[in-house]
């Protein structure tokens, strides 16, 4: 795939924070569905990808902060209350609310991995507006604000490690952020926080339930869906730093997306459910949409289909659905490869030029085509257009090096090596 | 916490249960008169009987004293009831499944629920027989039936007689857990302790608890043709297992057609025409089930209450049993206790085991600890979930450095040509060693194929010998076999690797010339065998 088409699926993947947003509140619809409401996550990849457009000359660095500026005010001035029809709580905020009021919607709960997408988005911002303008010093001072009221330390409720979400109905939800997924990035804004930084040994905790595994081959961090090797690689350059576990198994978390990619690969080559277009040049199972036995045409499907569901490597739940594009900067020969085959054979799994949520080869449909995820998501957009960027200019990782509150969270972790102590060389010599 | 309370049981009372019936507590049976001084055993579950047998055998005047049924949970309400169900079950599955392996059954499946737990009745009774009164007074045991109460350090009475003891072991055992859901005892339910007795199938059962008893009696009533409901307050089922091991758990049960309800409670129960209305509440989701047998396998309660242990000087707790050491003396030198009373883990091998230690430990001066055995487990679900040693979390957090070594069963010929893919074979390592630290097994027949790891464990045989170890082929097992041969492959560092290749860059030469040195070979010679 040539760098044309590259920045041309990036723009289209860009384009849907055009399409989804709503300009008074900053606001971005979970999916491009009717009647979707807004998913704070994805506005957390917004606000990431402002920087980006500005970068790539696809928006006006003045439209880019009128824009993220709406949102973040929209935010500060929230309901906080933590009540039923509020924005949020303790600095959290709930994972689904309404495009105009912002209330929250469908009793969603409050979601700490959701609101950690959104505060580094913040933080992108913060660290890419840096002009001493108004507009952009404002900007800046919002981002703090936002960061610093997040009460993460509440979030563990009594527990060892992170809790999932609270609901204003039943308090902390049961479930807790244990075994290796795509919270990093949530624990390092957690434990860097100047204001409400995480107690005890919560890192220590959660990494405690990790498992290093010899899986066809490969030594690797395990955990099954390809996102999770992901969504924190989006905005942290994990490139050459290493935490504890990973000095002990003398790897790092970089090194061990890449090799959760051949794994996914391997595990496509096997196909052990025998689905029709897997190999290894066709793979991705991760959490996206998906066909499910209700619809129309699939009521008699003899296999189980699952809908929007975490599909992983090799325990699945695997029904031949595809998705998950966003493994360049780790495999860029794989993943490239992959998009290219993938693109000929299955045309129909782009739509308006953007990539959907997902396919499943082995459903055709009526004209023979691939059964493919309806309109599009806007976490699948987010992830491709900061995905991109970081394999062409790592734009977003250098962004966030920079970010005071990375670095302290990255350290408290327990991280070093790599760019950090570059940094940390480069800034004791100035 | 209810007292322990005998239940009659409700159970056709045929040829089988007579049989069994007269193997573990014979109708107008007499206890012996007391001798002077005993080895005493109290209970006779697994633990007890294996005591009572072993001590008997050793040579000491043995008296064994049980309350209910000789044979306790396992034998009667337990292990073997609820596999020679589970067996039944499992065909049902398999012939539904028929297409599936190129099999076609003709007409309806017809579940005959009643057959299926005559053939439980007598595979029970066939099975009592090893652990019948009229065994034990021949190998030398008194029996008495009754409810032991302790009146002394050394001494306590049975069914109005007093007997004295040297050493005492107390194995009592446990007995259900109720949940204090209110309704629950007004509209009634089964435990593992009547749920043998039905006769005729519920149409409609909830099954409160997602532990082993619940997982495994869940989907068994499920093949029957029960719609069934399972809820459970964790999120995962088998909260102590790994977390792939409870996922392939719940994706079986969706394949069953269980309605699995995760990280559920149910919060209260009535009745509304015969039917039982239970309400559950799911975080803030909140909804109402209609069911006609509400099924509980929420933990189990040690049987302490009744037997006057304070008498006897002997510690426990209501909720976590006899106090014991890693001896499994009790806080009274002369007495013991053994499984299910005292021990955390409450399977019929650990209290078989346990007893062995009592019996060494109390009769010759022995010091075997519990905590040095290592003890496999399994829960036989379809696919059975084993597991042995440590799991990595618990490896973890002691500072120990795993690894583990995975093989689906899909990379299994055995299990591909069985259609039985569902599961996995993880082995966990100490990093940069072959020593096995545990394992966790998902498959068919798990429960076959963890005793070959925990074989290996107590004999410390590493993965490197285990690579040794021809594995017959075709089967499930050679799933570690394989996990053996992935962890030789890591030993192959890019040295070792340069280094062998560069052995052979020298070595073919060499060979070659030599070969050339040869005359040639008989061209028939190389021909291809058939």
């Amino acid at each position: 795939m040539d760098e044309q088409t590259l920045d041309q699926l990036q723009r289209a993947a860009f384009g849907y924070f055009l399409q989804a947003v709503n300009p008074a509140n900053g606001l971005i619809a979970d999916t491009s569905r009717e009647n979707s409401p807004c998913s704070i996550g994805v506005v957390g990849f917004a606000l990431s990808a402002y920087p980006v457009a500005v970068e790539r000359g696809w928006m006006a660095r003045a439209d880019a902060v009128e824009r993220s500026l709406a949102t973040l005010r929209f935010f500060r001035d929230s309901d906080q209350s933590g009540s039923p029809e509020a924005t949020g709580f303790k600095g959290f905020y709930y994972h689904f609310l309404d495009m105009h009021t912002g209330a929250r919607v469908w009793r969603s709960e409050l979601s700490t991995i959701d609101t950690a997408f959104l505060i580094a988005g913040a933080l992108t911002a913060g660290c890419y507006f840096t002009a001493t303008t108004p507009e952009e010093t404002e900007l800046r001072e919002l981002v703090e604000t936002l960061y610093r009221r997040v009460d993460w330390r509440w979030s563990q409720g009594e527990a060892a490690t992170i809790r999932q979400g609270w609901k204003p109905e039943c308090g902390f939800l049961n479930y807790g952020w244990d075994g290796y997924n795509e919270s990093i990035v949530l624990y390092v804004l957690a434990l860097g926080s100047p204001t409400h930084p995480l107690g005890g040994n919560c890192y220590e905790a959660w990494t405690a339930t990790y498992q290093w595994e010899n899986l066809y081959g490969y030594d690797f961090l395990y955990a099954g869906p390809l996102f999770i090797h992901q969504f924190s690689h989006a905005w942290i350059d994990f490139r050459g730093i290493q935490d504890r576990f990973m000095r002990e198994k003398r790897c790092d978390y970089f090194e061990n997306s890449r090799r959760a990619t051949e794994v996914q690969r391997e595990y496509a080559r096997r196909n052990p459910h025998e689905f029709a277009g897997y190999d290894e040049n066709c793979w991705g199972l991760t959490a996206c949409d998906g066909p499910t036995n209700q619809m129309p045409g699939l009521a008699y499907e003899r296999r189980r289909l699952f809908g929007y569901a975490a599909r992983g490597v090799p325990y699945g739940p695997d029904d031949g659905t595809l998705g998950g594009w966003a493994s360049l900067p780790f495999a860029p020969e794989a993943a490239l490869g992959a998009a290219h085959i993938m693109r000929q054979r299955y045309p129909e799994m782009l739509f308006g030029e953007r990539y959907t949520s997902s396919i499943n080869p082995a459903l055709a449909s009526a004209d023979g085509g691939a059964w493919v995820s309806a309109g599009h998501f806007g976490l699948d957009q987010g992830i491709v257009v900061m995905m991109i960027e970081n394999h062409r200019t790592q734009l977003i990782w250098r962004l966030m090096r920079d970010c005071p509150y990375v670095g302290a969270g990255l350290r408290r972790a327990g991280f070093r090596g790599g760019w950090m102590d570059r940094l940390r060389l480069s800034r004791s010599q100035m | 916490m209810k007292q322990y309370k005998e239940q009659s049981s409700t159970a056709p009372q045929d040829a089988f249960e007579y049989e069994r019936l007269e193997n573990v507590h014979p109708a107008g049976w007499r206890n012996p008169p007391p001798a002077d001084r005993y080895s005493l055993v109290v209970g006779a579950g697994t633990a007890g009987l294996v005591a009572a047998h072993a001590a008997a055998a050793l040579g000491a005047k043995v008296a064994l004293i049980e309350r209910h049924l000789l044979g306790g949970d396992c034998l009667n309400v337990g292990c073997v009831p609820s596999k020679a169900i589970i067996r039944t079950a499992r065909l049902y599955a398999d012939v539904r499944n028929a297409q599936q392996y190129g099999a076609h059954v003709p007409g309806d499946i017809h579940v005959d629920f009643p057959a299926a737990m005559k053939r439980m009745r007598g595979i029970r009774a066939r099975i009592s027989r090893a652990d019948s009164v009229r065994r034990l007074s021949a190998a030398g045991v008194d029996v008495f039936f009754g409810q032991a109460c302790f009146t002394g350090t050394d001494a306590l009475t049975v069914d109005g007689a007093k007997l004295r003891f040297n050493k005492a072991l107390i194995a009592t055992g446990a007995r259900p857990n109720t949940p204090s859901i209110p309704g629950l005892i007004e509209a009634g339910y089964l435990t593992n302790e009547n749920v043998f007795d039905q006769t005729e199938l519920p149409r409609r059962l909830l099954v409160i608890g997602g532990g082993p008893l619940g997982c495994e009696l869940a989907q068994a009533f499920c093949r029957f043709g029960a719609k069934t409901i399972i809820v459970q307050s964790w999120p995962l089922f088998l909260p102590r297992e790994e977390r792939d091991a409870a996922q392939l758990l719940s994706d079986a049960f969706a394949r069953d057609g269980i309605e699995v309800r995760l990280n559920t409670r149910a919060v209260n129960v009535r009745v509304e025409s015969g039917e039982k209305l239970v309400d559950l509440v799911s975080d803030d989701f909140k909804s109402t089930v209609a069911v006609d047998a509400i099924l509980t396998g929420t933990g189990r309660l040690p049987n302490v209450e009744g037997l006057n242990l304070e008498a006897a000087g002997v510690e426990f707790d209501k909720k976590d049993g006899i106090r014991v050491d890693d001896f499994l003396q009790t806080s009274n030198r002369r007495i013991y206790a053994a499984g299910d009373v005292c021990l955390k883990h409450k399977f019929t091998h650990t209290a078989d085991a346990s007893a062995r230690i009592v019996v060494r430990n109390a009769l010759f001066l022995g010091r075997q600890r519990m905590s040095a055995l290592t003890i496999p487990w399994c829960t036989y679900t379809d696919p059975a979930i084993a597991h042995v040693g440590l799991y990595v979390r618990e490896a973890r957090e002691r500072n120990i450095s795993v690894k583990t070594f995975t093989i689906p069963m899909h990379d299994v010929d055995r299990a591909i040509a069985d259609d039985e893919e569902a599961g996995f074979v993880k082995i966990h390592v100490k990093e940069g060693t072959d020593r096995i630290l545990g394992a966790t097994i998902v498959a068919r027949h798990a429960g076959e194929m963890i005793n070959e790891i925990t074989l290996a464990m107590v004999a410390g045989i590493g993965l490197r010998t285990l690579a040794r170890v021809i594995h017959a082929y075709p089967t499930q097992a050679e799933a570690i076999k394989k996990a053996a041969d992935a962890y030789n492959r890591t030993r192959l560092t890019p040295t070792i690797h340069w280094l062998l290749r560069l052995w052979l860059r020298w070595w073919s030469p060499y060979r070659q010339a030599s070969a050339g040195e040869m005359s040639a070979p008989d061209k028939s010679e190389m021909e291809p065998h058939s």
